[in-house]
């Protein structure tokens, strides 16, 4: 490969990585305000956050992405930058999926927790900042962590609708070079590498967050597969929740 | 907003052939992925590290990487090595290959699951290794994975519309196709959207009643 060809790679992975971070940061806020509102003392709070979770787990994310590229400019007139749509696509579908992280997290913290808030009249938003999410976030890092890795597989999709990342650049070397299996090998490396990186970061980010709290990190995953539908592909199954 | 209902009837008959080819690849790479899952978790168990390693970190690599790019990789690659299949079978093999790195994880659990006291019994019967596996271990571990399994082929529902991308004319396909030639963009990909919840929240719920009846 040439230098060329490579400056083109390094322009797509850059463009994953700010793609990766901006979505990221949107689910995160996605999750945590949907997966508290499944909490809420108000039934109607609880039934919008679900419909909202279920509708965007239900579709795939390939198709919310098209249909943010496709159908809102026409149908509303509403042309987002390329940047910002796959971000909103992005980040709606898998906040989806994060809501029921939080919200799976929130209901296992020990009952009691929250009665001891109640009787030192706590508000429900103190109680929420200052015993629920304290215990309840570091029990979700594992959680996130997968996560962030299916999110990061599912930012090759905005290549789909021509979007530079590093899927789209690893195409056109292909057609530049004609040496599929050599590209496709470079790029798939690349991203396992940003996947290996991502996944020592948030075990470092659980292991200082459960220090915090008291607590060792969970030394294995695979006791948890069989009640872990949330974080399947571009899109899990079933949560334990209905609407 | 404009939304024309007789868009959406021209749509219909070729939704029907896109769901068709959608379920097609579902269903095949459903059993590529239960399979070959199966194969990583037993090897996975192998007594000997010069199996575990390469397996472990081949699949590693095959679930920590984008499905899309390995589309490519199967669609673009395998001619070259002069094996070539249809678009389809290509993209169901794709998607069977990258969900069994994930139902490996459900089997190992399935399998981790079953009580000690089991494979102390059938020690204790002298079975042979083969008969522990197929008449003790398997059967009770695949009872508890079953729901588990499910929600992976739901997943694997909501990845089929990538096969769109190594031309196969799935319902994304369809849709796709549909739009270019009416110029109709809103309603043929609404209608697949809804078509994916309408599909994919019930499979859900029925997975979570088999949950309850299978699991305990």
């Amino acid at each position: 490969m040439t230098t060329g060809l490579w400056e083109l790679v390094l322009k797509g992975i850059w463009v994953t990585v700010q793609l990766l971070v901006l979505s990221a940061l949107l689910a995160t806020a996605v999750s945590f305000v949907v997966g508290v509102a499944r909490t809420h003392r108000r039934r109607v709070v609880r039934f919008l956050a679900g419909l909202y979770t279920e509708v965007f787990r239900g579709t795939s994310a390939l198709i919310m992405i098209f249909w943010v590229f496709f159908v809102l400019p026409v149908a509303f007139g509403w042309q987002l930058v390329q940047m910002w749509a796959a971000v909103l696509a992005l980040g709606l579908t898998y906040g989806a999926y994060g809501a029921e992280i939080v919200r799976g997290a929130l209901n296992s913290v020990d009952p009691a927790q929250r009665e001891g808030g109640i009787a030192l009249s706590f508000t429900p938003w103190q109680r929420m900042r200052l015993i629920l999410l304290p215990q309840a976030v570091p029990e979700m890092i594992p959680s996130f962590s997968n996560l962030l890795i299916e999110l990061l597989k599912g930012t090759a999709l905005v290549s789909i609708i021509g979007m530079g990342d590093l899927a789209f650049s690893g195409n056109l070397v292909r057609l530049a070079l004609q040496e599929s299996a050599q590209i496709y090998t470079y790029i798939l490396l690349i991203y396992f590498v940003i996947a290996f990186v991502l996944t020592r970061l948030m075990r470092a980010l659980e292991r200082r967050l459960k220090a915090g709290i008291g607590r060792a990190p969970q030394p294995a995953v695979s006791k948890t597969e069989l009640r872990r539908p949330e974080t399947a592909g571009v899109g899990a199954g079933a949560g334990d929740g209905a609407l | 907003m404009t939304w024309d209902w007789s868009a959406v009837g021209d749509f219909m008959p070729r939704f029907w052939d896109g769901l068709l080819v959608t379920l097609q690849a579902l269903v095949v790479g459903s059993l590529i992925s239960f399979a070959l899952g199966l194969v990583w978790a037993l090897l996975m168990r192998a007594p000997s590290r010069w199996v575990r390693w390469p397996v472990g970190m081949v699949t590693e690599f095959i679930r920590n990487t984008p499905l899309l790019v390995q589309l490519f990789f199967l669609f673009f690659v395998l001619p070259e090595w002069n094996i070539t299949f249809s678009a389809l079978t290509t993209g169901a093999i794709a998607l069977g290959l990258h969900y069994s790195t994930y139902t490996m994880q459900v089997y190992r659990a399935g399998i981790e699951a079953v009580p000690a006291g089991q494979w102390e019994a059938a020690t204790a019967l002298s079975l042979p290794v083969r008969r522990t596996w197929t008449a003790v271990v398997l059967p009770q571990a695949i009872r508890r994975v079953v729901p588990a399994l499910g929600n992976y082929v739901i997943a694997m529902l909501k990845d089929t519309p990538m096969l769109m991308t190594i031309t196969v004319l799935d319902m994304l396909g369809q849709a796709r196709l549909f739009s270019q030639q009416q110029f109709q963009f809103t309603e043929p990909l609404t209608v697949i959207g809804v078509a994916f919840i309408l599909i994919s929240y019930p499979a859900s719920l029925l997975i979570r009643a088999l949950e309850r009846r299978l699991v305990r």
